[in-house]
This record gives C-alpha cells, structure tokens and sequence, in this order.
C-alpha cells in the first residue's frame, strides 16, 4: 500500500514536535535528578497519563487486538481484573513507601528495606529485560512496516531496495528515540509519553467509532460473533466452556493477582513515573488518575479485533474449518501467516494460522481515507516509541544508580552520573538494537529469555507485599524466597504442559505431570505456584533469621509509618476515594459485558 | 518546571487538526468519504482543531 502526501506530513508533524520537546526540555536538566526523576516536580495528571503511555507499547497495542480477534472481549480481563485493582492497590497503599523512602528506584527501595543482594538480583535482572523487551519492540515494528510495504515507495525512489526498510525502520526509531531521552531524559520521555497518549486515542477513536458505526454498534457486533466471544465472565466456571481455557480461579488468582500485582505494583518502568511526580499525594494519585482512561482501553485496543473478525472476508481469502470440522468460519479481514518464502504457515492440525497481528492494520487500511490514515498509523508508531522510550528511562536510571554507583563508581560526583546517564541511555538503545537483530535470526533465543524473565518476575509481588506490609521480613528471607520462587516457576513449567503442545519451551522438559486446557492457563498456574513458594519460604527463613529493629524501618513499612496527612485535600484528591471510585466504575464494566 | 506541556500538545493537534480540515475540504471527496459516506477528514479534523485550541487555552491560562 502507499501513503499520501497528507499521510505523511501528519507524521512529520508527529516527529517534529517529539524532537522539538526534546529540545526544549534540555534547557532544564541541570542535575541527575532532573534527568533520572524530572526533578520530581511533575503534576500527577502529567504522570497519570505518562503511566499508561510508557507500557502502550507495541505489545499491548498490537498484542491486544489480536487476542481481541481470536479469544474475543474476555481479553478484557487483562484490564478489569488484571491492570485496574493493581493499580489502585498501587496508588492508594505502596506509593508512601516508594515515594516517601526517597528511594530513587525500585531496586533501591529493596536495598533501603531489604539488604543489597536483594537489590541486585531485581537490579540486573530487570536492566536486561528492558534492553530486551525494547529491542522486541523495536524488532515488532520494523517487521510491521515491512508486512505493510510503507515504505517501499519512498525507498524505490531513493533507488534502495525493500529489504532495506526493515534496517531503516530498526535505525530511525532508534535514532528518534535516542535524540529526544539522551536530550531530556525522564522528563522528554514523560512529555512525550503524554502527547503520544492523546496521539494513540486520537488515532484509533476514528478506528473504533466507524467500526461500531458498519457493524450496527455493540448489538450488531454481537450478533455476527460467535457467542463465547461476547461474554467476559460467562463461560468462565470451567476452562472448557471459554475460549481462554482458563478457569475463573486461575484466571483470577494468576492473571489478576499475581501477575498484574506484579508488574504495576513492582516494575520501575512504571512506578518511575509515578516517583516524578512533585509530592507524596500526587505520586499517589498518578495510578489512579491513570485507571481512569486505563479501564476504557479495551474500547480502543480489543475491539479493533473483534470487529476485524466480524467484516465479510475479501474474495479469494482463505477458509479456516472450525475444530469440530463443521462451519467454515473465516477470519473477516484478518489475512493468513506467510513465511519467509510466501507459503502459508500451517498449524499441528494442517489448517491455516491467521495472522492475528494485522487484525488493527487490517482495520485501519479498511475504514480510514487517507489523511485519517496517515493519523491512525502515526498512532501505531507512537505506541512503539513511547513502548521503547519507557524501557530506555527505566534502564538508564537502574543502571546509573543501582549498578554503577553501588557496584563500579561509588561517591562520584553528580555531574558526573548525569553523563553516565546519558551514555546509559545510548548503550542502552544500542543493545536494544542488538536484541532486535537477535529477534530476527534466533527465534529460539527470544523465546527462552521470555521464558527465564517470566520464572524471575512471578514471585516479586510476595516479597513486596511482605516487604511492605510485615516488619518481620528480613533480607535474607526475600532473597530466598525469590530464588526459590523463580525455581519453583521453573520446575512448575518443566513439569507441565499445555494440551496439543509439544515439550520444550512450552513445558514438560522435565516429565509431564499435568496437563492445561490452554498455555494461558499453564502461565497463570506457574504463577501462581511461583508466587506462593516466594510467600512461603520469605516467611520461613525471615522467622529463623534476625530482624532489623524497628528504627531503621521507619517509612519503608506500613505499621511504622506515619499516615499521609490528606485532610487538607479536597475528596477528589484523596486516594481512598478515587480508588473506590475507580473500582466501582471498573465492577460496572464487568457486569455490562458479563 | 519551566514548560507546561499542554501548550505542545495543544500546537500539535492544532496543525493536524488544520492539515485534516484542509484535506476534508479542498481534496475531491471522493477521497475523503471511503468506506461509509462520511468526510471523516472533515469531522475528525473539527475535533482535532477543538481539542487543541482547548489545550492552548488551559495550557496558556496557567502560564500566564
């Protein structure tokens, strides 16, 4: 396909004004804490919206509307079970802690609560998983705009051939995202990150409303989709009456729980903006003003997959024989997987797999005119880069303060961590493209990294959790629990697998114990076993070691920390309320689209 | 800090805002009104402008 002159200055207009905010902001980075924490001083809407930008990135956006078109609106649990109640529990009871201690990351949090392995362990582990995930990113978006030919056109005319716009895409959204972090650092990324949100609901609103508009709205869509894919909840008593194949406890337990606790609640890509924020309320409010638009999302992500897979399919497309070999159900407008040599990729089964990928480029192709279409992919293209810029501030900050000045350079000057910063901020971009290239030749190599990050990120909400909330915890028992909490994920992955798979990185590498319905369900249990050892053994061996008295825990533990004075605030800015509130609308949610 | 970012991002949906009402009304319709028979351009083009002048306001109201 090929873009317009108007296509295009809508995303020189886009480009513009992120390298032009870079710019400006520069003029105010004067010290490492202006560069890693926007001198904290931003107002909370400013981090609220930042909150929700910097994990927009290309999984999420991307990675939603294709679970949309294939399990359905029940991908809306990622939202109103997963993301929401975290969040709130973020904001309204671990803020004071990460906030108050004047921690200046989360692993640092760790060592103020904790001791320093513990600090090291979430340090390096999380400095290689945002090069990686940024480079994933990265590597999702290049692939994107090689599949759409965008820029086949302008690289004929520059005489280059199409091959080459997988290289410059990886090299321009490096570049781009270089110029303005390196420039502004977390401040650049935050502006950014805001400008970039109103650009993706901008975008993809448009999208969403002539979708709803063809179909007949809500009602219509209904009509033509399959009943499972409808219903949120119904269906979710047994793993084998929805398409998840997850049962509502797992589901529960594991998504909502013990995976999305864990990543709201613990990862510093997004506590970090909340730490930018200029006082302790405000810090607090940052989630909760971010669940607000963050619990409408599914409106603008998921249903671009479901309407997707509700069009009439183009002529000549091909036929997917439902399991139980009756209807010949397509896919709408989302087209088959290629490989490398144009052959369509075939499952176990012999039937064709669909590209669920392009279920939101498919759409928009579909609906928008150009003008509205050079807006809609310049929303995709922000996604990645805020994706990307979240992961490059996240990474520079945890490298410079957890890893540099503990381990290599202590009691250097600040001038000089503000220059390491920025360099941090260039090998970090530099190894994100690296990992992007590592994506395309080794497959496999990906597929294992995700697998060790996902057995290391399943216990790290118990040792918070107990961290924060019972002064007994010690050191030495967070650093075993978590330990034994990657190793049982291990074990629990090692000895299971889901129904029709094979062993190897999909489990049972050791010996087939269980059986899941689904690779959904197997993740959430490997969860949920992996957070338990954590909780158990962190208890176990805290009782059997030494406590820390009370007086150096002061502000880093719920019972010995004084709580936030709020009564000057008006309700609305309070936490309690808010979350309340956020909660309520969130339950409504749920029951509209049981 | 010394830049309120609203003033950006009101100047930037306010250019795409002009681009898309410009493209709605100058460009042959037919390559606005794909797929439904609406000049989406137009339209969305109207909200754009609305929102960043709104943005403009707020963002210059503070500052000043």
């Amino acid at each position: 396909m090929t873009l317009t002159a108007i296509d295009w200055s809508i995303m020189l207009v886009y480009l513009a004004f992120v390298l032009g905010i870079g710019f400006v902001v520069k003029r105010f980075m004067r010290s490492s804490e202006d560069f890693f924490l926007a001198g904290r001083a931003l107002p909370a809407w400013v981090c609220g919206l930042a909150f929700i930008s910097a994990n927009l990135g290309a999984q999420e956006v991307i990675g939603m509307a294709a679970s949309g078109a294939k399990y359905g609106i029940a991908t809306s649990h990622f939202y109103w079970v997963g993301a929401i109640p975290a969040m709130v529990f973020v904001g309204v009871f671990m803020m004071p802690f990460y906030y108050g201690s004047r921690a200046r990351s989360v692993p640092e949090y760790l060592r103020l609560r904790f001791d320093e392995k513990t600090r090291a362990v979430n340090a390096f582990s999380f400095a290689v998983m945002t090069v990686f995930s940024s480079g994933v990113s990265m590597y999702a978006m290049a692939k994107l705009l090689q599949t759409l030919k965008l820029l086949d056109a302008p690289l004929a005319a520059l005489g280059l051939r199409a091959a080459w716009a997988f290289h410059l895409s990886i090299l321009a959204s490096a570049l781009i995202v270089l110029a303005y972090t390196f420039l502004g650092g977390l401040t650049s990324a935050i502006y950014n990150e805001v400008l970039q949100f109103f650009l993706i609901v901008a975008g993809f609103l448009p999208l969403v409303l002539l979708g709803l508009a063809d179909t007949g709205g809500w009602t219509g869509l209904k009509a033509k989709l399959p009943e499972g894919m409808v219903h949120s909840w119904k269906g979710m008593a047994h793993a084998s009456t929805n398409p998840l194949g997850v049962e509502w406890f797992g589901m529960v337990m594991g998504l909502g729980f013990v995976l999305s606790f864990g990543y709201w609640c613990t990862d510093f890509l997004v506590v970090q903006r909340a730490m930018a924020a200029h006082s302790v309320s405000a810090a607090r409010r940052t989630p909760l003003i971010a669940a607000l638009p963050k619990m409408f999302f599914p409106f603008l992500v998921i249903l671009p997959g479901l309407i997707a897979v509700s069009l009439p399919a183009p002529k000549g497309s091909p036929v997917l024989v439902a399991s139980d070999g009756a209807s010949g159900a397509t896919m709408g407008i989302i087209p088959p997987k290629f490989d490398d040599r144009g052959a369509p990729v075939l499952d176990r089964d012999g039937k064709i797999e669909f590209d669920y990928d392009l279920a939101i480029p498919q759409l928009l192709l579909h609906y928008l005119p150009h003008g509205l279409l050079g807006l809609g992919l310049t929303a995709l293209l922000a996604s990645f880069m805020s994706g990307m810029a979240g992961n490059v501030t996240a990474f520079n900050t945890v490298w410079t303060y957890d890893i540099y000045q503990s381990y290599i350079r202590p009691n250097a000057s600040d001038e000089h961590y503000l220059r390491v910063g920025r360099m941090a901020t260039v090998g970090g971009i530099g190894l994100s493209v690296a990992a992007a290239y590592v994506a395309t030749r080794f497959n496999n190599i990906m597929d294992m990294l995700q697998l060790v990050f996902a057995f290391v990120n399943a216990p790290v909400f118990a040792t918070f959790l107990l961290g924060m909330f019972w002064k007994r915890a010690t050191g030495h028992g967070a650093f075993t629990g978590l330990v034994s909490g990657t190793l049982a994920a291990a074990a629990h992955h090692g000895l299971t697998l889901p129904a029709g798979a094979a062993s190897g990185f999909k489990g049972g590498w050791l010996t087939v114990l269980h059986q899941y319905p689904s690779e959904m369900a197997q993740n959430f249990w490997t969860a949920i076993f992996a957070w338990s050892a954590c909780f158990a053994v962190t208890i176990a061996v805290s009782l059997l070691t030494s406590p820390r008295p009370d007086s150096e825990l002061v502000g880093l533990v719920y019972s010995l920390t004084a709580k936030p004075a709020e009564d000057d605030l008006p309700w609305f800015e309070r936490p309690a309320p808010l979350g309340a509130i956020v909660l309520g609308l969130t339950a409504v949610l749920n029951v509209v689209f049981w | 800090m010394g830049l309120d970012i609203r003033i950006p991002i009101g100047a930037m949906f306010g250019t795409l805002g002009l681009l898309l009402t410009g493209y709605g009304v100058f460009a042959d319709p037919v390559l606005n009104t794909r797929p439904l028979g609406v000049n989406v351009n137009l339209w969305w083009g109207l909200v754009l402008l609305a929102f960043g002048a709104g943005m403009l306001h707020f963002g210059r109201k503070r500052s000043a």
